[in-house]
């Protein structure tokens, strides 16, 4: 991978259990979408988990949209897989997949 | 000129042939936020259930949905995209 913003991403990804490409930040989002995906995380315990906010970062923010062969945010990425987006998340946290693939994967959680 | 929801209906049919479709515009909900135009037809929810969809993860659903509708998904034109993805026996 040569493309730096490319492979900045990829290190994000690589390095940390649950990334959060997103608008804004976990504590003021940007956009509904986003806070929807925050919302989530918090739900499920996740409280360490690495945010990207994107609109301070337009290298990254066209950078992600390649990345997963994704055209939006917020992006979702665990063990360094690409989860999904808002709609994916709430589908699969009110089903209960998202839960127990945190559980299977391993990932930290606050009870 | 089409309106953005029958391009968008344009586009799922030919590229999913889908078993049933609803586009639904959520732009009013979004007015004076960022992304909102005058005129609207920015934010869209599409439910779509279609055949195609068998067998694929939930992100291969979305991401067939996605390159349906192709240079429609900029931020310029659909800015916002709710996407409800299902086989038709669901």
């Amino acid at each position: 991978m040569t493309d730096p913003v490319q492979a900045r991403i990829a290190h994000l990804v690589g390095n940390n259990d649950v990334v959060l490409f997103m608008k804004g930040t976990p504590l003021f989002p940007q956009c509904g979408f986003s806070s929807t995906a925050v919302q989530i995380l918090d739900r499920l315990g996740v409280n360490q988990y690495e945010s990207v906010d994107v609109l301070s970062d337009p290298e990254v923010r066209a950078g992600i949209k390649t990345y997963s062969d994704w055209p939006t945010v917020p992006q979702l990425y665990v063990k360094g897989e690409f989860v999904g987006g808002s709609d994916i998340m709430m589908e699969m946290y009110s089903s209960g997949e998202l839960d127990a693939m945190l559980d299977e994967l391993g990932v930290a959680r606050e009870d | 000129m089409a309106t953005m929801a029958e391009q968008i209906e344009a586009r799922i049919v030919a590229a999913l042939h889908p078993a049933s479709l609803e586009i639904i515009d959520d732009s009013h909900l979004h007015s004076g936020h960022a992304g909102h135009r005058a005129g609207g037809e920015s934010h869209f929810t599409v439910i779509v259930k279609a055949a195609a969809f068998e067998g694929l993860s939930r992100v291969a659903r979305q991401r067939a949905v996605y390159t349906a509708l192709g240079d429609l998904m900029a931020p310029d034109r659909i800015h916002a995209l709710v996407i409800r993805a299902d086989t038709p026996d669901t």
